[in-house]
C-alpha cells in the first residue's frame, strides 16, 4: 500500500513500505516549463523539512524544491542528469527526484491528500 | 501567474489569453512569457519557421522637423547625414562618462524624419534625453502609441509576402512606412531574419490573426526571445548594459562610427573618445560552462585561486546551442577565448571556459 501527499510548495511525497519518494507535481511542471538541469543532492545527506534539497532549472529560471520531512536521502533519480526533461514528462512518476527514510512519519499528517492539493490548485 | 493591478496591458491581450499564453511582468508590462508550444519548442521553432511576437511593450519615438538630423547627431553617436533614407543603425544614448542609458535602434525615414526604437524600461528616461537633444533645435519628439510586432525566423519573409506586406527591396537593417502610421523594418532580436511592424493598435489586430493564422508561424513569448538573444550574444539593457558600463567595454565599438570615435558633439563624446583611446579595463565575453548547469546572471567569476574577476550578466540553456550559454564581464587580460575561469553558483564552483561570441551562426547581421 502506499499513500501521497503533496505539500503548499507543490512537492509530492508518496511513502511505501517506510521509504519515501519525493517530486513535483505535474501543475508545478507546468508552471516552471522545459527542465534544462536538476542539481541532485548526494545520497546519506540529511534534510530537514523545509531544506532547499534539490535546484530544478528551467530555461527561464532555477527553483528550489523543499524536503517535505526530515530525514536521509538515500537514492536519487540520475536519469534526471542526462534526460531532465522526465520532470516534464512524467512529474509524478519516472520523474521522481530522491528517495529518503523519514525521521517522523508524524510530518506527513499536516500535508494534504491529493483531492485537498487539487482544490488548492484549482 | 498573480497579475498586479498597474501592469500596462497590451492591446492585443486577448490573443494571447486565447492562445494559451502565460504573464509575466516584465519592465512596467504584463508580458506573455511563453505558450503551451513550451520555451524550448519556441525557441527551435524561430530558428527552423517563424515566430511571432507581441513586443509593444517597446517605445517608439518619432524626431521630425527640419533640424531632426542634428537633434540625432546629439543625442547619439550617429553620423545622420551619412544615413541614407531607410537605413536603421544601432546605437546608444550615452551618459557624461560615456555608460550606456539605453541602447536603441535609428531609423532615417526622410530628409526630416528619423524613429527611434527604444526599450521598454529605459522609455522614460529616453524620451527625456532624446528632447534634451532636441530642445535647441527646430525639431519636434514625439512618442507613439503603437503595436509592434515581431516576426523572426528563416520563414519570415515568405510569411510576410503571402500576408501581402511590402518586404520585397527591404534589407536587413533598414525600414520604411509602408502606410500612414506604420513602421516596417527589417531586423530582429533573434540572430534571424525577420521583420518589426508598427501600428496603429486599432490596425493591429487584423495583420496579427493574419501572421498568426499561418501554418508556419507560431506565437513566441518573452522567455524564448530572452534565450534566442542570449545565443546569437546580443545584449539586454540592465543585464549586459548599464549606466556605468560603456560601449567598448560592452564590444560594441562597430556601432560607433570611425569619425566619433576621437570625439564629437554628441552626449558622451568627450568619455568616450577618452575610452577609446585608453582601451576599456573589462570586456564582455561569452562563457559556456562544463557540464549542464546553466551560469546565470549576477552569478561571480573568479579565478582558481579564488580571486574575483567578474559577474555573469545573462545565462541559461541554449536550446539551438545544445548547452548552456552565459555572457559577462572580464579583466581585458581574461577576455581572450579559451581562458578558464570559475563561476559560483549556489556556493558551488563551476569551471567556464570564455568562447567568441555568439554562440550560434548569425543568419541576419547587425551592421
Amino acid at each position: 500500500m502506499s499513500k501521497t501527499y503533496y505539500t503548499e510548495d507543490h512537492e509530492w511525497i508518496r511513502v511505501e513500505d517506510g521509504t519515501a519518494t519525493v517530486g513535483i507535481t505535474n501543475h508545478a511542471q507546468e508552471q516552471l516549463g522545459d527542465l534544462v538541469f536538476v542539481e541532485l543532492p548526494e545520497t546519506g545527506k540529511s534534510v530537514s523539512k523545509g531544506d532547499a534539497a534539490v535546484v530544478v532549472e528551467s530555461v527561464k529560471a532555477a527553483s528550489d524544491v523543499y524536503a517535505p520531512a526530515d530525514g536521509e536521502i538515500t537514492a536519487v533519480n540520475d536519469a534526471l542528469s542526462s534526460q531532465p526533461e522526465l520532470v516534464n514528462s512524467a512529474a509524478e512518476g519516472e520523474g521522481w527526484l530522491w528517495k529518503m527514510t523519514l525521521a517522523d512519519a508524524g510530518q506527513l499528517d499536516g500535508l494534504m491528500d491529493e483531492a485537498a492539493y487539487l482544490a488548492m490548485i484549482g | 501567474m498573480g497579475e498586479i493591478d498597474d501592469l500596462n496591458i497590451l492591446p492585443l491581450r486577448d490573443m494571447h489569453e486565447a492562445a494559451g499564453a502565460k504573464f509575466g511582468a516584465f519592465a512596467g508590462w504584463s508580458m506573455p512569457l511563453s505558450y503551451p508550444m513550451g520555451v524550448l519548442q519556441e525557441h527551435l521553432h524561430v530558428r527552423e519557421k517563424a515566430g511571432l511576437f507581441d513586443i509593444s511593450h517597446m517605445r517608439l519615438v518619432l524626431l521630425e522637423g527640419p533640424e531632426a538630423g542634428r537633434a540625432i547627431a546629439r543625442a547619439c553617436p550617429l553620423l545622420p547625414d551619412a544615413m541614407g533614407e531607410g537605413q536603421s543603425k544601432y546605437t546608444f544614448l550615452l551618459n557624461e562618462t560615456a555608460g550606456i542609458i539605453d541602447d536603441l535602434i535609428v531609423t532615417r525615414l526622410g530628409a526630416q524624419r528619423f524613429m527611434v526604437v527604444a526599450n521598454a524600461s529605459r522609455a522614460a528616461v529616453d524620451l527625456a534625453r532624446l528632447r534634451e537633444a532636441a530642445d535647441p533645435f527646430d525639431c519636434t519628439v514625439t512618442p507613439l502609441d503603437r503595436v509592434l510586432l515581431a516576426l523572426q525566423g528563416p520563414m519570415a519573409a515568405a510569411v510576410m509576402r503571402d500576408a501581402g506586406e511590402p518586404v520585397d527591396g527591404l534589407t536587413f537593417m533598414s525600414g520604411k512606412e509602408p502606410r500612414a502610421g506604420w513602421f516596417l523594418t527589417r531586423s530582429g532580436y533573434t540572430g534571424e531574419d525577420g521583420f518589426e511592424i508598427a501600428m496603429p493598435p486599432d490596425e493591429a489586430e487584423a495583420l496579427a490573426r493574419k501572421l498568426a493564422g499561418d501554418e508556419r508561424v507560431a506565437w513566441i513569448g518573452l522567455a524564448a526571445r530572452d534565450s534566442l538573444r542570449l545565443e546569437a550574444g546580443l545584449c539586454l539593457y540592465g543585464q549586459d548594459l548599464d549606466e556605468a558600463t560603456d560601449p567598448v567595454s560592452a564590444g560594441l565599438l562597430w556601432a560607433i562610427p570611425k569619425d566619433l570615435r576621437g570625439g564629437g558633439d554628441y552626449f558622451g563624446a568627450p568619455a568616450l573618445a577618452r575610452i577609446i583611446a585608453e582601451g576599456a579595463a573589462r570586456k564582455r565575453v561569452g562563457l559556456v560552462p562544463e557540464g549542464r548547469q546553466p551560469v546565470r546572471a549576477g552569478a561571480p567569476l573568479g579565478t582558481g585561486e579564488g580571486e574575483p574577476l567578474g559577474t555573469v550578466t545573462s545565462g541559461g540553456f541554449g536550446p539551438s546551442a545544445g548547452h548552456p550559454v552565459s555572457m559577462g564581464y572580464l579583466p581585458k587580460a581574461f577576455s581572450r577565448p579559451g581562458t578558464a575561469v570559475i563561476a559560483e553558483v549556489r556556493g558551488r564552483p563551476v569551471p567556464m571556459t570564455v568562447v567568441k561570441l555568439p554562440f550560434i551562426q548569425k543568419r541576419s547581421t547587425q551592421d
